[in-house]
């Protein structure tokens, strides 16, 4: 027993009764969000783990006896039965892949340079560039939506702009070639011939459609201030010291940004990231709001494919499936950031400082997981 | 976060006894640099407001004037038939009631509860405390979207679908939120709470009057993010309810740029109807906008 704990215990031993009238308003005190996390959150995602191996159709309770174990059948359907619910699910999953790929490096990127620049120490204006940044953060991802598709639109904005340089806009929302076809309409044999999940490789290769690449810059503009913020936070609490030394030694800003700055903010840009992959993951509001899934089916995404075939289609136990595919994808994806992204060697006298900067940096890190978890997925 | 409010001057001024760095700060090539970032800057800054504006300036346009001229900020003729027609010909007034109930519900249930358990998981000694702790970390974890199908089970088989009962209550209590409260009363010294200890205050006493009022400005953190949280909410309530008088803002508007209202465009109608439900977050945030900006950090520190 540590020393610590021994004095714990010898101070609750002083004052029994009231540790024991502790103990009592300390579960009264969590009982509430106990009740509704485990009623609203553990019990549902019970219910669900069930209703994705059964064949329940939505009518009457998922628990009644007319409802039968049907085993793996329903994730058979979406992953190897080779029909249309795999085709669809195919199409969703690349559909949200290449928006995660384009939108997560580009969302860091875009937040980590606009954190940097507004965090100059020269710079006036400040508070009206982090507003500026930020304030599409905060509103409603469907009152967003509802600008793009005007913006978008054919005759919106963003094709006025492009006409400028004699360029005709497409019709962006109602565009669904892929984006890296570069306006082929067919491949090669060996592409269009062999398939993955119901979608021919040609597919799979040729990038977000037209409609979800507008979706895409919709992700980046949202979530560049909020990602923004975190940023900042760490850059503020990095120790001048450091930057000071190198600049005596005579590194050029570029040295001093890639040898001295980004280090030091790696868990941060970590924090980023995982939340930018978990975020993208979820693609619903918008595509409910917006397209439906269409043109085509190239802005479908697992997360809206599991509301329509459960909601509209009543095929429950599909829906459920994909869910809990999506949660696997999900941690996955988490898992291979974390081992991409893992530390690698640091020499010891550089590490000494590193190490120091990063204690700081990861408290934040963990608060700004715990916002964001529950408030960011709105934007992402 | 004092270096923000310091205006460039007050900078300058600390950083004087280095004459080296201030030399090579104002050569051309630097000030170059600093008048390239500024240009930038103000660019990028543009390209973020101007969707905004061109939002409002839309919404009170006709509608061959938005598809004629979706680039101009001035309206050819100046129309408020949008919003006439969102707050006397449609159930907009009904999405807004219903959006207003549930946030100003859900704020108030998250500042108590939250608080009450982060309070409890911070100070009070309690066996299972660990196991509690970790349960809520493990919740964080589960994507809200995964979890669509099943909420909508379990509301159901509690017979609270298309109820306020089932819209609100969910929402209630979110383990972040806990996360945050639990952090900030484990940084205020436990010394005044055991002066109240001694003096004979229960716990719920001294959570009440001594505790809390100290806690204003973690409190502030998680009113902006549960407002904001909950006004914006949309999956929840599409999976909670199906009945048009329980239509939220989110669902309703979703439901509106999918052309519900009438055929055409309509461009003028949804922007306006976006841009009002915009505007009680816009007010929180102006409001709160310097915690706002620095709620990641203010969770943690003070």
């Amino acid at each position: 027993m540590t020393a610590a704990t021994a004095a714990r215990a010898r101070v609750s031993r002083r004052r029994s009764g009231v540790s024991r009238g502790q103990a009592l308003s300390g579960w009264l005190f969590t009982a509430p969000v106990l009740v509704i996390l485990g009623l609203f959150l553990l019990i549902p995602v019970l219910m669900a783990a069930w209703v994705s191996v059964s064949d329940w159709t939505g009518r009457g309770s998922p628990l009644s006896p007319g409802v039968h174990f049907i085993g793996a059948q329903n994730y058979g359907q979406v992953l190897w039965a080779g029909g249309l619910s795999e085709r669809d699910f195919g199409t969703a999953l690349k559909n949200n892949f290449w928006y995660v790929i384009l939108v997560v490096p580009i969302q860091t990127v875009v937040a980590l340079a606009l954190a940097l620049a507004v965090n100059r120490r020269m710079l006036r204006g400040r508070g009206f560039f982090r507003t500026a940044f930020y304030f599409p953060s905060v509103t409603s991802s469907v009152a967003i939506t509802v600008l793009w598709l005007f913006l978008f639109s054919t005759t919106g904005a963003v094709n006025a702009v492009i006409a400028w340089f004699g360029v005709k806009g497409p019709n962006w929302f109602n565009a669904p070639a892929g984006i890296f076809h570069f306006g082929a309409t067919s491949g090669p044999a060996l592409l269009t011939g062999n398939t993955a999940l119901g979608v021919s490789w040609w597919d799979w290769l040729g990038g977000p459609s037209i409609a979800m690449t507008a979706f895409i810059i919709l992700a980046v503009f949202t979530t560049g201030g909020t990602f923004m913020l975190l940023f900042l936070a760490a850059l503020q609490n990095l120790s001048g010291d450091v930057e000071e030394a190198a600049m005596v030694d005579g590194a050029n800003s570029a040295q001093r940004f890639f040898r001295v700055t980004l280090p030091q903010l790696r868990p941060t840009l970590f924090t980023v990231i995982t939340l930018g992959l978990i975020g993208c993951w979820q693609v619903f509001d918008q595509i409910y709001t917006g397209t439906h899934g269409n043109p085509s089916k190239t802005t479908l995404t697992p997360a809206y494919l599991s509301y329509t075939a459960a909601f509209q289609n009543n095929q429950w136990g599909q829906g459920a499936a994909i869910a809990f595919i999506l949660f696997v994808i999900i941690i996955v994806f988490t898992i291979i950031q974390r081992v991409v992204l893992a530390e690698k060697k640091v020499s010891k006298r550089r590490m000494g400082w590193i190490t120091r900067a990063e204690r700081q940096a990861d408290t934040n890190g963990t608060a700004a997981i715990a916002v964001q978890g529950s408030y960011g997925e709105q934007n992402s | 976060m004092t270096t923000i409010a310091v205006p460039a001057v007050g900078v300058d001024e600390g950083t004087a006894p280095k004459p080296a760095s201030r030399r090579e700060r104002w050569t051309p090539g630097a000030l170059t640099a600093q008048l390239l970032i500024y240009v930038l800057l103000i660019a990028v800054a543009i390209l973020y407001i101007f969707p905004f504006l061109i939002d409002v300036a839309t919404s009170f346009k006709t509608e061959p004037d938005a598809a004629a001229n979706p680039l101009s900020l001035v309206p050819q003729t100046w129309t408020t038939a949008a919003y006439q027609r969102l707050f006397f010909n449609s159930d907009f007034p009904i999405w807004f009631k219903n959006s207003a109930i549930v946030t100003v519900l859900v704020t108030a249930g998250r500042v108590f509860f939250d608080s009450l358990a982060g309070y409890a998981l911070a100070r009070l000694h309690f066996r299972g405390r660990n196991v509690v702790f970790a349960g809520l970390i493990a919740v964080m974890a589960v994507p809200n979207v995964v979890l669509l199908i099943p909420k909508f089970l379990v509301i159901n088989q509690l017979s609270i679908y298309d109820t306020y009962a089932g819209m609100i209550i969910p929402l209630l209590a979110d383990a972040a939120g806990v996360f945050i409260m639990k952090n900030f009363f484990e940084s205020i010294p436990v010394s005044i709470e055991e002066q109240a200890r001694i003096d004979g205050a229960g716990s719920f006493r001294i959570f009440w009057s001594v505790v809390l009022p100290m806690a204003r400005p973690a409190l502030i953190t998680i009113i902006i993010l549960s407002f904001q949280g909950s006004w914006n909410e949309l999956a929840h309530f599409i999976v909670s309810t199906q009945n048009p008088d329980l239509t939220t803002l989110t669902k309703g508007v979703a439901q509106l740029a999918s052309g519900q209202l009438s055929q055409g465009t309509q461009y003028p109608l949804k922007l306006a109807a976006g841009a009002i439900m915009t505007i009680p977050v816009a007010i929180v945030f102006f409001i709160f906008q310097r915690r706002i900006l620095n709620a990641s950090q203010g969770a943690v520190k003070e």
